[in-house]
């Protein structure tokens, strides 16, 4: 055995080294199952499924994430093409309008104008009818006053 | 002779006295296994508690022990690498969980209360026939993975990356055990030899520093044994390219 005489120990010293170690080995060796049946293997499994569940939903989450991000691009384009739509629409009951406007206002002025030239031309009718009458009379008259001049001679 | 008398009685230490119980022809150092049931026994027990109603949602003695376990997975998985060290991790954890549990029992408990017929209860660590015996486990291991993984290939690493190595890596298959058991043994024994001389000395206040500096070595020097072990083991399962 080795056996050092160490700081004066009548027997056995720092390096007395006996069969403490093979069984000590021996019980490390035992402890190394003990705790991988009692510690790691439960542990582990515990801490293995959480990390898988964790990772599984941390994988779903993102999937989900890019999904609402097409949704919303999908959106996004829709609502372009509806806008786009409704300042087509609007654009074109503008000029619908705006035309049938400019036809209302034409048809009016042209019907304005027309009835104005009527009403001139009956006014120029009366004014000559009412001029040829005055001649006339006129003509009555001043043949009237040649009638009685000549008679009163 | 005067030194060592002026020694063992000046520090009132109970320096390499051991309780011998005899079996048969055998001879034991009683003390050891003693304090290593006391504190495997405790160890055990916590383990158990912590882990009799596992949830998924940890709450107290279980969340400590995931740290752990995640702890001990960290260092084995940087150590020996993706590939193996599911293999090797209750190995890794049982020694780092063994030298922590010995050296921090040791420091923390007033073993000295306790008084044996002969030789004193301490550290299971500061008796040279565990960390041998820890020691040599891990060159065994590191063998087995070796020769497990790759076969008679694992031989390569003796010659890698030139055969200059050879003398030096057989060297080193004595080194290995060698400086991780001394390391481990020295490093305890002298801390629980400074705390004695000591509280010795002056029983107030001045010892308790040195104190919490053991604490501090007994946590390195687990995570240091238990590292160099993984790394060993590590280094005997790496594939050369």
């Amino acid at each position: 055995m080795l056996a050092f005489n160490f700081f004066g120990a009548t027997e056995g010293g720092l390096f007395d080294i006996n069969a403490t170690l093979p069984l000590m080995a021996i019980q490390v060796v035992a402890l190394t199952y003990i705790l991988n049946s009692l510690f790691f293997k439960p542990v582990g499994n515990v801490v293995e499924k959480r990390e898988k569940f964790v990772s599984n939903n941390i994988i779903e989450a993102k999937n989900k994430l890019s999904e609402v991000k097409k949704l919303e691009a999908d959106l996004l384009t829709q609502l372009q093409s509806a806008r786009t739509e409704a300042q087509r629409i609007v654009s074109e009951a503008e000029n619908e309008s705006d035309k049938l406007y400019k036809e209302a206002l034409e048809l009016a002025n042209n019907e304005a104008n027309a009835s104005k030239e009527k009403a001139r031309l009956e006014i120029e009718n009366q004014t000559s009818a009412a001029r040829d009458q005055l001649s006339k009379q006129a003509d009555d008259l001043s043949e009237l006053i040649v009638n009685r001049l000549i008679l009163e001679k | 002779m005067f030194l060592n008398s002026l020694l063992t009685n000046f520090a009132a230490l109970e320096v390499g006295q051991h309780l011998y119980w005899q079996i048969g022809n055998i001879r034991l150092h009683g003390q050891v296994f003693l304090t290593s049931w006391i504190l495997l026994g405790a160890l055990l027990v916590f383990i158990s508690l912590g882990t009799k109603k596992m949830e998924n949602d940890p709450k107290g003695l279980q969340n400590l022990l995931e740290f752990l376990w995640d702890y001990i997975r960290d260092l084995a998985r940087t150590q020996i690498g993706e590939k193996v060290y599911r293999d090797w991790m209750p190995f890794i954890g049982t020694l780092f969980l063994f030298v922590f549990v010995s050296n921090w029992g040791g420091a923390l408990i007033p073993w000295r209360l306790i008084k044996l017929p002969s030789g004193e209860l301490g550290a299971p660590t500061a008796d040279i026939n565990t960390t041998i015996a820890l020691a040599l486990l891990v060159s065994l291991s590191y063998f087995y993975a070796g020769l497990s993984n790759k076969g008679w290939r694992y031989f390569e690493y003796y010659v890698h990356p030139t055969p200059i190595m050879l003398p030096f890596k057989i060297l080193e298959d004595f080194t290995k055990p060698l400086s991780l058991s001394f390391r481990l043994f020295g490093n305890i024994l002298a801390d629980e030899l400074v705390v004695g001389v000591l509280v010795f000395l002056v029983p107030l206040i001045l010892p308790i520093p040195v104190m919490f500096l053991g604490l501090f070595t007994s946590a390195i020097q687990a995570l240091i044994f238990a590292t160099l072990a993984a790394y060993y083991i590590g280094e005997a399962v790496e594939e050369h390219h």
